[in-house]
């Protein structure tokens, strides 16, 4: 008995170094894993043609160094404009289902109401049932709305895309907003209103964790851009980079910097996003 | 500054649940009243009610000559303290204790002027560039105080405003909130669970217990805290007020030539005139089993009293509390505990029950430190036989309190 549990001590003791070594190797295998494609598309785009297809592998070096793939996206695209479409429908779609669907996870969090549940329950099916599976109806009612090949379009369906579980997860922020603290609101004097926008910014984490789930699968979007939007004027950069990609011929420079251009944007966004949901998760793990 | 008044006051949750039924309560211009009570007996909620907070579902509640029923909390022109402070974390102090008159529409300089008065008096002036986080707990509870207090509302509604605090600067925070409500005199509710609390801070007291199916009121008795230490009306009150707690054991009355007795344990107590005068109708009750209560601070040992014939309780103590300048001595009598829905009660708010009484009496006596004891030591005690209570099993009510 005493020996067994000597034994379990001591592995105890030696333990954590054991599988923090192994957590780093794991977590630096995924990194590799995760990065790779990643490293492989920057890399590429600062070479030449010929070099990208000699050496995949390789890192661009003096000779096989080309910003011809970057010169030729600015040149024949007009990707400028597409890099402002993205933009665009990106800012707006996050701001929309952050606003609305912060307003509605108060109300399901706040309120009593009847079908306040039913309202819950009903929201977070649209969690469940992928949006793609309407998209004839969607087509057809943007056709019928005059909205084919405009950024409205494109805002409205990924703001309905995000915002089932933005309300999931924010009604669950808002329910942890001390009651007091809204009581204390209401008796100052606050309306409804007031008493909202007094608890958003105590929600800054879950606000922050929204927006990084809103955000990531708006920019990357292929689908609907190609559906409801392939005009010139309301492309994406998604969208705008499949022009290199011929049926014969695939202009793999401009591709991979296009690609590589796509990425900047929303890494800056992400940033800012994390930041505050990393604020937020470290103040809640310390106090 | 107003009165509030409540009539017939009743809360029902929709679920069916009474939390507060026929209260009547009037809270006279200027007045600090308490209300304690064990959790769940409804305190909270009928603050939450005069704020507003809480739907009122029967009864009337009257702030001022105002039926306030329908009114909403912001027009109702109170201040609330909550028990977690309730400070806006994103707002510096400044900012916290001017939300409300800004939402008023209140001048700028008037606001100034408030909140730096406000600020000055609770000594936090040093504090208002601060936000909340950047408090201790003590300083937090003056800016929660100093939101209340520059709204110059008609009245002050604190739910437990102290309980978050530790011991030591609780005390502190009770004697300044004290001084603070005679400099203001605005009429004040104050919530707490803390028997002594009430005792200190409130002119007068409402003790409140849990609705029952039996007794659907939550009121026991609203009096001065001498009164309800001195007179309380019910087993609940006297065994709420006070600590240690109110000794209670079965007695029965009996009399002869020198007097009436009450008689338990073996034991004779002799019942002094002014204790008789204090139950009306008492010497009716010869031969009936009735509770007869003693606060522990009506007992000195004899060794300091000198002999007292029929007036002393002979035991062996089982635990002595040195406090300095007084000593607690807990002895036991043969006889079994007195449990009446009351004492349960009691019992349930310390998250014990019934069986955890034992078959024998508990008794605490307080003694002065002069006299020593030890444990297992045989000590005599005389009773201050004026301080007797005696109440009616049944009811639980003080021997003469009319039903």
């Amino acid at each position: 008995m005493t020996a067994t549990t000597a034994t379990t001590a001591n592995r105890g003791r030696k333990r954590p170094r054991v599988s923090i070594a192994g957590i780093h190797i794991a977590l630096f295998v995924y990194t590799m894993v995760a990065l790779g494609p990643v490293l492989l598309i920057v890399m590429n785009s600062l070479k030449s043609r010929r070099a990208i297809f000699d050496s995949p592998f390789a890192f661009p070096t003096s000779e096989t160094f080309s910003l011809k793939g970057y010169e030729t996206v600015f040149d024949r695209a007009a990707f400028e404009k597409y890099f402002l479409n993205s933009i665009v429908i990106t800012v707006v779609t996050v701001a929309a289902v952050i606003l609305f669907g912060a307003m509605a996870a108060h109300a399901l969090a706040e309120y009593n109401f009847t079908g306040n549940t039913m309202m819950g329950l009903y929201l977070a099916v649209g969690v469940m049932i992928p949006i793609r599976l309407g998209t004839v109806s969607i087509l057809k009612l943007m056709v019928k709305l005059g909205l084919v090949n405009t950024h409205l379009s494109l805002i409205l369906v990924y703001t309905a895309m995000g915002l089932p579980l933005a309300v999931f997860i924010l009604s669950q922020f808002f329910r942890q907003v001390p009651q007091s603290l809204k009581d204390a609101a209401r008796i100052d004097g606050a309306g409804e209103y007031r008493i909202f926008w007094l608890a958003m910014p105590l929600i800054r984490p879950g606000l922050a964790a929204v927006g990084v789930f809103t955000m990531l699968p708006v920019w990357n979007d292929l689908w609907f851009p190609l559906i409801l939007a392939p005009g010139e004027s309301t492309k994406t950069v998604t969208l705008g980079a499949q022009v290199f990609l011929g049926q014969f011929v695939s202009d793999w420079p401009s591709v991979l910097a296009a690609l590589t251009l796509a990425m900047i944007p929303i890494l800056i966004l992400y940033l800012i996003f994390s930041r505050q949901m990393l604020r937020g998760i470290m103040s809640g793990a310390i106090k | 500054m107003a009165s509030i008044t409540m009539t017939k006051l009743g809360k029902i949750y929709p679920d069916g649940t009474r939390a507060v039924g026929d209260v009547d309560l009037e809270i006279v211009d200027g007045e600090f009243l308490v209300l304690v009570g064990p959790s769940g007996c409804g305190k909270s909620t009928i603050l939450r009610m005069i704020a507003g907070l809480e739907e009122i579902s029967e009864g009337e509640m009257y702030i001022g000559e105002t039926l306030v029923n329908d009114v909403q909390p912001k027009d109702r022109d109170i201040a609330m303290v909550f028990q977690n402070y309730a400070l806006y974390p994103h707002m510096t102090v400044y900012d916290n204790m001017a939300f409300g008159l800004k939402l008023r529409k209140m001048d700028k300089a008037d606001i100034d002027r408030r909140v730096k008065e406000a600020a000055a008096v609770l000594e936090i002036t040093e504090f208002l560039d601060r936000k909340p986080k950047a408090l201790s707990g003590g300083q937090r509870q003056r800016v929660a105080m100093g939101r209340a207090i520059v709204r110059e509302p008609k009245a002050f509604l604190m739910d437990e405003p102290l309980s978050n605090l530790d011991a030591k600067l609780r005390v502190q925070m009770r004697t300044e909130l004290s001084e603070l409500h005679h400099r203001l005199k605005t009429t004040t509710v104050y919530v707490t669970h803390d028997q002594i609390e009430a005792m200190t801070l409130g002119h007068r007291v409402a003790v409140l217990k849990p609705v029952t199916a039996a007794r659907p009121d939550n009121l026991s008795q609203v009096a001065s805290p001498g009164e309800l230490y001195s007179n309380p009306v019910n087993m609940f009150v006297a065994g709420f007020i006070g600590s240690p707690a109110m000794n209670m054991v079965n007695a029965t009355l009996e009399q002869d030539a020198t007097g009436l007795y009450a008689k338990f344990a073996g034991l004779r107590l002799l019942v002094d005139q002014v204790a008789i005068d204090r139950h009306p109708g008492l010497v009716e009750r010869l031969g009936e089993q009735l509770v007869l209560g003693i606060r522990p601070g009506n007992f000195e040992a004899e060794a300091i009293t000198g002999p007292a014939p029929d007036r002393t309780i002979t035991a062996t103590v089982t635990v002595a509390e040195m406090l300095g300048y007084e000593t607690f001595v807990h002895f036991e009598l043969e006889q079994p505990p007195v449990v009446t829905p009351d004492i349960e009660e009691l019992l349930a708010d310390t998250g014990a029950d019934v069986s955890s009484l034992g078959d024998t009496t508990k008794f605490t006596a307080r003694v002065t430190s002069d006299v020593p004891v030890s444990l297992g030591q045989e000590l005599t005690v005389t009773v201050d036989t004026t301080k007797l209570h005696f109440f009616d099993p049944a009811t639980g009510l003080r021997v003469g309190t009319a039903v």
